[in-house]
């Protein structure tokens, strides 16, 4: 496989994106607006129930807020990776990609590269915004910055991409068998089913998700089944039917 | 640079394409004609190394078609101009081309080069910077031949590539064909344009699920010819045919066609017998302007023999 071949596709949906303002919007408002959100609420409610935000409910709560963009990571992947291969058949470019001289593994890797590297971005900045934001509307209370924590590094540079790559390809592999866009987005927006059942059982104490070894097992088990997934992503991707049956 | 045996494609109890034996020469313009579902499509599907053949043997320049590690040999060597464009209509014209140099290899410098070269020979090269979304059907599809020759492929696969064109595009396409018909191209034309494979190919196959015929388009009309078929001998008359030139011609021919002054008479032998319809029109009282014998067009080759395949 040729990472060179894969980048150049990469790098020509990047450039087709720029051109998709809803996909720019879409990627960029929500991971702000959350942080802004929550920030907010957290300030809100501090003024109306300070019980609700003493230091020791605060701790709690900030860890499981940050759990957040894990969950947006599942979902931000959905409006570009539902679109890599669906999108490419519907605009009918498929077949002259096909017939070039790249393997069915580049081309996977190049549509996985660019549905994964612009929401990972946009994800990293809107939860460092979010600790910005939270460290400044919370140090009155706890009397330190809380983040970065020691569960913050797991959390954003390992649970975060890892949620983000599951969903890139588990919507490459729904892309890659519907027929319509839109019926992809609906399939692939269930990425972030497992992420919200997490952060319920968070709250629900059934597991602590401010415990590092806790996120270190969720992390092994996203890695294992990422792997999983390229591999059933390459098996589902076959030419002859995407060509011949897709109308 | 092509050859098949004997290939097959099925798609469950379907057979798509059924046992075509072609030979296509180096720098050869082969026109494939057909109906629509004839397989014309998957052929070049099959071809193109993006679809598996059933049965059968296929070689392009000696790389075996089917074979995994021969595919990508095959892809860099062909350009495919599919039936639909498949352009990024978000991208410029000239981004469209600069993707499909990368993934074929081209180095930078004879990229660029092609990229200007191929978008002038199209009248392209002024709009390189507008994105190809906002180009007509005939600008696209020029767009879309310059983007399969970007890497200079010794065999071109072209799939209907005036389908749907005005007659100004349709014309521009055909004479860049035959640009690159001089510069001793393979093409490998899908058409059901009888007119356009007419003037372009050197030789043509019909294909209807079955390969019913192959030669050049003058060995075709003469093979009907010489196979039973009629020929048709067309008289012009000073004035409208009248009842009785029409009673006297219907004696000699089944099939006596008028058109304002015009008469086309379907004969076996118009050679033999055309001194007996100039008799029968002169002695009907008709007066003759010309008279001319038109020889089986490939259209009549081509409807027989489809029909005939078809039965």
């Amino acid at each position: 496989m040729r990472l060179s071949k894969s980048w150049i596709i990469a790098a020509k949906d990047f450039k087709t994106y720029r051109k998709k303002k809803n996909i720019i919007y879409a990627l960029f408002v929500i991971p702000f607006l959350v942080a802004f959100l929550i920030t907010g609420i957290i300030s809100y409610v501090g003024t109306r129930n300070t019980s609700r935000t003493s230091p020791a409910e605060l701790v709690i709560l900030l860890p499981a807020f940050l759990f957040f963009y894990v969950i947006l990571a599942a979902y931000l992947a959905t409006p570009i990776a539902s679109y890599t291969i669906v999108g490419e058949k519907v605009e009918k470019s498929l077949e002259p990609l096909l017939a070039t001289p790249t393997t069915d593994s580049e081309i996977l890797l190049g549509k996985g590269i660019a549905a994964f590297l612009p929401p990972l971005a946009v994800l990293l900045g809107g939860s460092a915004f979010f600790m910005i934001l939270m460290d400044l509307a919370t140090k009155s209370k706890l009397g330190y910055y809380y983040f970065p924590d020691s569960n913050t590094a797991i959390v954003i540079l390992l649970l975060l991409p890892l949620a983000l790559l599951m969903s890139v390809l588990m919507n490459i592999i729904i892309s890659s068998r519907v027929t319509d866009i839109r019926a992809g987005q609906q399939l692939g927006a269930l990425a972030v089913l497992p992420f919200a059942g997490l952060y319920v059982s968070g709250e629900l104490d059934l597991i602590n998700l401010g415990v590092a070894s806790n996120l270190l097992i969720i992390a092994a088990a996203l890695l294992v089944v990422d792997v999983l997934l390229f591999f059933v992503s390459r098996a589902t991707f076959r030419r002859e039917e995407i060509l011949t049956k897709w109308k | 640079m092509i050859e098949t045996k004997n290939l097959t494609k099925k798609f469950g109890d379907l057979t798509a394409v059924d046992s075509v034996t072609i030979n296509v020469n180096d720098g050869e313009v082969f026109g494939f004609l057909g109906p629509n579902g004839a397989g014309k499509t998957t052929t070049v599907r099959i071809l193109c190394c993006l679809i598996s053949k059933t049965s059968g043997e296929a070689r392009i320049a000696d790389y075996d078609v089917g074979k995994e590690a021969d595919a990508l040999k095959i892809r860099k060597l062909i350009g495919l101009v599919p039936d639909n464009v498949g352009l990024y209509d978000d991208l410029t014209a000239y981004d469209n081309l600069d993707f499909y140099g990368k993934l074929y290899d081209c180095p930078d410098a004879q990229r660029k080069e092609n990229i200007q070269r191929f978008l002038t020979m199209m009248g392209l090269w002024e709009k390189r910077d507008a994105v190809a979304g906002t180009f007509s059907k005939g600008m696209k599809q020029k767009l879309a031949i310059a983007r399969a020759l970007i890497h200079e492929p010794k065999l071109l696969f072209m799939d209907e590539p005036t389908a749907n064109l005005d007659p100004e595009s349709s014309k521009t396409v055909r004479d860049f064909i035959l640009e690159l018909k001089k510069e001793k191209r393979t093409i490998f034309l899908n058409t059901h344009n009888l007119d356009e494979a007419q003037r372009i190919c050197d030789r043509i196959g019909i294909l209807s699920t079955k390969l019913i015929a192959t030669g050049t388009p003058q060995e075709l009309e003469r093979a009907l010819s010489s196979g039973g078929g009629t020929r048709r001998t067309v008289v012009l008359l000073q004035e409208q045919a009248t009842d009785a030139v029409l009673a006297g011609l219907g004696r000699l021919s089944g099939n006596v066609t008028t058109e304002g002054n015009k008469l086309t008479i379907e004969l076996k032998d118009p050679e033999k017998e055309n001194a007996a319809v100039i008799e029968a029109i002169a002695k009907a009282g008709g007066h003759i302007q010309s008279v001319t014998i038109a020889g089986a067009s490939l259209e009549d080759v081509y409807l027989k023999l489809v029909k005939e395949g078809e039965s």
